[in-house]
């Protein structure tokens, strides 16, 4: 088991520098400058040469990259140009504010999706798994940024039930997960950012469930006389696997926070600071918070390898 | 049935959670709170000049610092001009129009304590202009340079006079010192020069004084009660600037009580902000939502072409898309600004519109117009473009919208026609604050792109004289006769493709009064009263 971890983390290290060098081309790939939120948008030809050489987006892009990378090894991933706050508190910051999203709208939309997938699984064409398998799609299909607008006209603006934007009366800083007041903020944006998870997850659990129904140690168990309860526990048991792979992208997608969601709710989370930062050109940030996010999804990923190894040791073997 | 109460008590004991939970979310407030939700996207820069745009500077530049020179702010029934500010009188040096003195204001205390004096006033230019001065900062030169482009050298004549040379002779220099704002050196000093520590520590002379920041989310300022002007000692006792770049999520937190002032309601909005009470306040200001154009190459560059253009906009069907939140645009300057004069006046006049396109040999006319999904002043870029294709096609134009960010828009707006040669015009909406940004920057060989806003290298020998005479004469009168005169000239010429002016709307909740919008972009949040 050791040297299958070991090897699984090896593999990840090339797929991190695969990433860091993504990450950093696509950013100069897009049109616009780098320093346009800190150049007026008249500034003359002269003016923007001066800044982009004290900034150092004067010198070749393989320069720039190494020295990047360089940086990067060593825990410096730069300063934002438009706070000139260091790049990893930005990035840290909105990962903790997006965690507090995942914290909630993770245990809800695993649980709930995986308990409708799984029911529908069972109940194959009955009615139960119409209406499932009717609201997952609906749920996958709904535009979030839409939802979450509908959900703020309902419960803000007509009920004045639950606060329409924000993270807090006096912002994250101030959040505390332990006062309802706050708590009140999070209602709308976890319910709108679980949406899409609850589908995929139930969709795939429900995939999943009906195949290993109907593979032949499922009637051999019944052959022998086992209560279905028991047969149902060791169908989910053989499905958890796949559905591991399905929660663990969506988990990635939960703590990569959602840039409309987080928007619409003006969530300080890792997807609306994306989405500055990309407004903005803000190079050094966009690539720290792409860099951030795509090793969260490297770790998630070897997290989910050895868990389904775990599960499954067939997998490890193969 | 045994279950019930069971169930009952989880209910009440849902309620009353519900309830804490409501009454611990209602902020026991004695002071009065004015929260403003901007469309800029992040926190703009305490640092000095701030960024986002003229938004930052209406918000955060205007509220934390003061420049030599300001804007009148105090009234919305006619254009607003500059006034004094941390100077009193100025004139420019009747032996060298190259040296303009500055009189500068006594009394008045930085934030921090310390006195205003003409050593700050040094201090401050060479934070901006001489990299090797120890307060000298990229980012702060950045965002300063347009506005002392022209500046060459100041000299300290006494403690409350200062003497700032140009490089050429510019009669109307006054008004970039209203750009330029004095942050305290005896803070940066303290602060060790560390502008990280500095955004977080802020100290102007302003009416409000910094008091908390949130990164990204939240600006907290406090009044200046010690402000040098008595009438622009705020009338609340907190200013809360909050960014909120989604106009759906500023119009919810208007109506929900989050909010009480927001900047730019969508049209669509208005109606449901208006029936729950809200005060949708409007005025013209200097905005103007053009297409710019290529002098360069291509069919712009005959004047029967960009007249046609002018002749084909309906521009009745725009305002009303706009739901009334603009109106028509003839000319560069909205009607009212004391250089206006008598510009010709492009009605709608399809017929005339397609002669001018047959005389000029343009039948079908090709052109490229490049325009941004959003952007500061932009407006509803995407519907208003779509009706601006539809009808200049009608007259025989055939239009190809090329469209981008706003990033990429401002990227072909810097680098110029020599760039981007096969653009034909693009729609890059303008702030026409002051006659050199409004008249001259767009005319003037001196700023041909990239090294200035003459995007499509525009030139005519009987503007550009006129443009050096203007920028010769100190008599204000026969100044302001030259600009009328430039005003109509560039009207005459088809400068641009002229399609609205915008109304700046803002919607305030009932229980803020005092407001005045002047016909500005920036504005004073020091007259509103918030009830409780």
């Amino acid at each position: 088991m050791i040297t299958y971890i070991l090897r699984r983390f090896l593999y990840a290290i090339p797929i991190a520098f695969g990433v860091s060098v993504v990450c950093f081309s696509l950013v100069y790939l897009a049109p616009g400058d780098p320093l346009q939120t800190i150049l007026p948008s008249d500034a003359s030809a002269d003016t923007i040469a001066m800044v982009k050489a004290a900034y150092g987006f004067d010198q070749p892009l393989p320069i720039q990259f190494l020295k990047w990378l360089g940086r990067v090894l060593t825990g410096n991933f730069g300063e934002s140009i438009a706070t000139r706050r260091p790049v990893i508190l930005e990035v840290t910051g909105a990962l903790r504010n997006t965690g507090t999203l995942a914290l909630f709208a993770v245990p809800i939309s695993f649980t709930a999706g995986y308990a409708m997938g799984a029911l529908a699984g069972c109940f194959p064409g009955r009615i139960i798994d119409r209406v499932v398998t009717g609201t997952a799609v609906i749920g996958v299909s709904l535009p979030n940024y839409w939802f979450g607008i509908v959900l703020v006209i309902i419960f803000a603006v007509q009920e004045m039930m639950l606060p329409a934007t924000g993270m807090g009366a006096n912002g994250s800083t101030a959040f505390s997960l332990f006062s309802l007041a706050d708590l009140r903020f999070l209602v709308l944006p976890v319910v709108t950012l679980s949406m899409i998870p609850i589908g995929i997850i139930a969709r795939s659990t429900r995939a999943a469930v009906a195949e290993v129904l109907n593979q032949d140690f499922v009637t051999t168990l019944r052959a022998k006389g086992l209560g279905e309860i028991a047969v149902i526990r060791h169908v989910l048991k053989n499905s958890l696997p796949q559905v591991l792979a399905v929660m663990g992208l969506q988990f990635g997608y939960l703590m990569g926070g959602s840039i409309l969601v987080e928007t619409v709710f003006t969530w300080p989370g890792s997807g609306f600071l994306l989405s500055k930062a990309i407004i903005n050109r803000d190079v050094p940030v966009l690539q720290g918070t792409i860099l951030f996010l795509a090793l969260i999804f490297v770790a998630t990923n070897l997290l989910v390898d050895l868990l389904q190894s775990m599960i499954d040791p067939r997998i490890r073997r193969s | 049935m045994a279950g019930l109460p069971f169930l009952r008590g989880i209910r009440c004991g849902s309620v009353a959670l519900i309830l804490c939970g409501l009454l611990a979310g209602t902020p026991a407030r004695s002071e009065s709170v004015l929260t403003v939700g901007m469309t800029a996207g992040d926190i703009p820069a305490t640092t000095g000049n701030p960024d986002q745009g003229f938004e930052g500077f209406r918000f955060v530049g205007y509220n934390l610092y003061d420049g030599l020179a300001l804007w009148d702010l105090s009234r919305s029934d006619a254009p607003s001009d500059i006034k004094p500010g941390l100077a009193t009188a100025w004139h420019v040096d009747a032996n060298d129009h190259h040296r303009w003195i500055f009189d500068l204001r006594q009394g008045v205390t930085w934030h921090d304590g310390c006195p205003f004096t003409a050593d700050d006033v040094l201090w401050n230019f060479a934070r901006v202009t001489d990299p090797k001065a120890p307060q000298y900062y990229t980012v702060q030169m950045a965002l300063s340079r347009t506005y002392v482009a022209n500046f060459a050298s100041v000299e300290k004549i006494d403690d409350h006079t200062v003497a700032i040379t140009t490089k050429a002779v510019e009669s109307l220099f006054p008004y970039s010192m209203s750009y330029f704002l004095m942050i305290s050196r005896c803070r940066a000093e303290a602060l060790k020069y560390d502008w990280a520590a500095y955004a977080a520590h802020p100290s102007g002379t302003g009416p409000y004084r910094f008091d908390r920041m949130v990164a990204h989310e939240r600006l907290e300022f406090i009044p200046n009660k010690d402000y040098w002007d008595p009438k622009r000692v705020a009338k609340h006792d907190r200013l809360v600037l909050l960014p909120m770049p989604e106009a759906a999520t500023r119009a919810a937190a208007l109506l929900t009580g989050q909010v009480n002032f927001i900047e730019a309601p969508a049209p669509d909005t208005i109606p449901r902000l208006r029936s729950a009470g809200m005060q949708i306040i409007t005025n013209k200001y200097p905005h103007n939502w053009p297409y710019i154009l290529n002098f360069v190459r291509g069919p712009m560059t005959d004047i029967r072409v960009r007249r046609a253009a002018n002749y084909a906009l309906n521009r009745s069907e725009f305002v009303e898309m706009l739901g009334g939140l603009a109106i028509e645009e003839y000319a560069t300057m909205p009607p009212g600004t004391p250089y206006y004069g008598n510009p010709v006046r492009y009605e709608y006049n399809p017929d005339k519109a397609r002669a001018l396109l047959k005389e000029a040999g343009c039948l079908p006319c090709k052109i490229v117009f490049a325009i941004s999904t959003s952007g500061s002043g932009q407006m509803q870029p995407l519907p208003m473009n779509e009706l601006a294709k539809a009808q200049l096609e009608e007259v025989g134009f055939q239009v190809e919208l090329k469209v981008m960010d706003w990033n990429s828009l401002i990227e072909i707006g810097r680098s110029g026609v020599a760039k981007y040669p096969e653009i034909d015009g693009y729609n890059g909406s303008r702030a026409l604050l002051d006659p050199v940004s409004a008249l001259i920057k767009p005319v003037w060989k001196a700023h041909w792109s990239p090294a200035g806003s003459n995007w499509g290298h525009f030139y005519d020998p009987e503007i550009e004289d006129l443009v050096n005479q203007i920028l010769a004469e100190f008599d204000d009168q026969k100044r302001l006769a030259m600009l009328t005169r430039l005003h109509e000239l560039e009207n005459d010429r088809a400068l641009m493709v002229w399609v609205v002016h915008d109304l700046n709307p803002r919607a305030l909740s009932p229980k803020l009064s005092g407001f005045v919008q002047a016909q500005n972009w920036f504005q004073d949040l020091t007259p509103i009263v918030v009830q409780p």
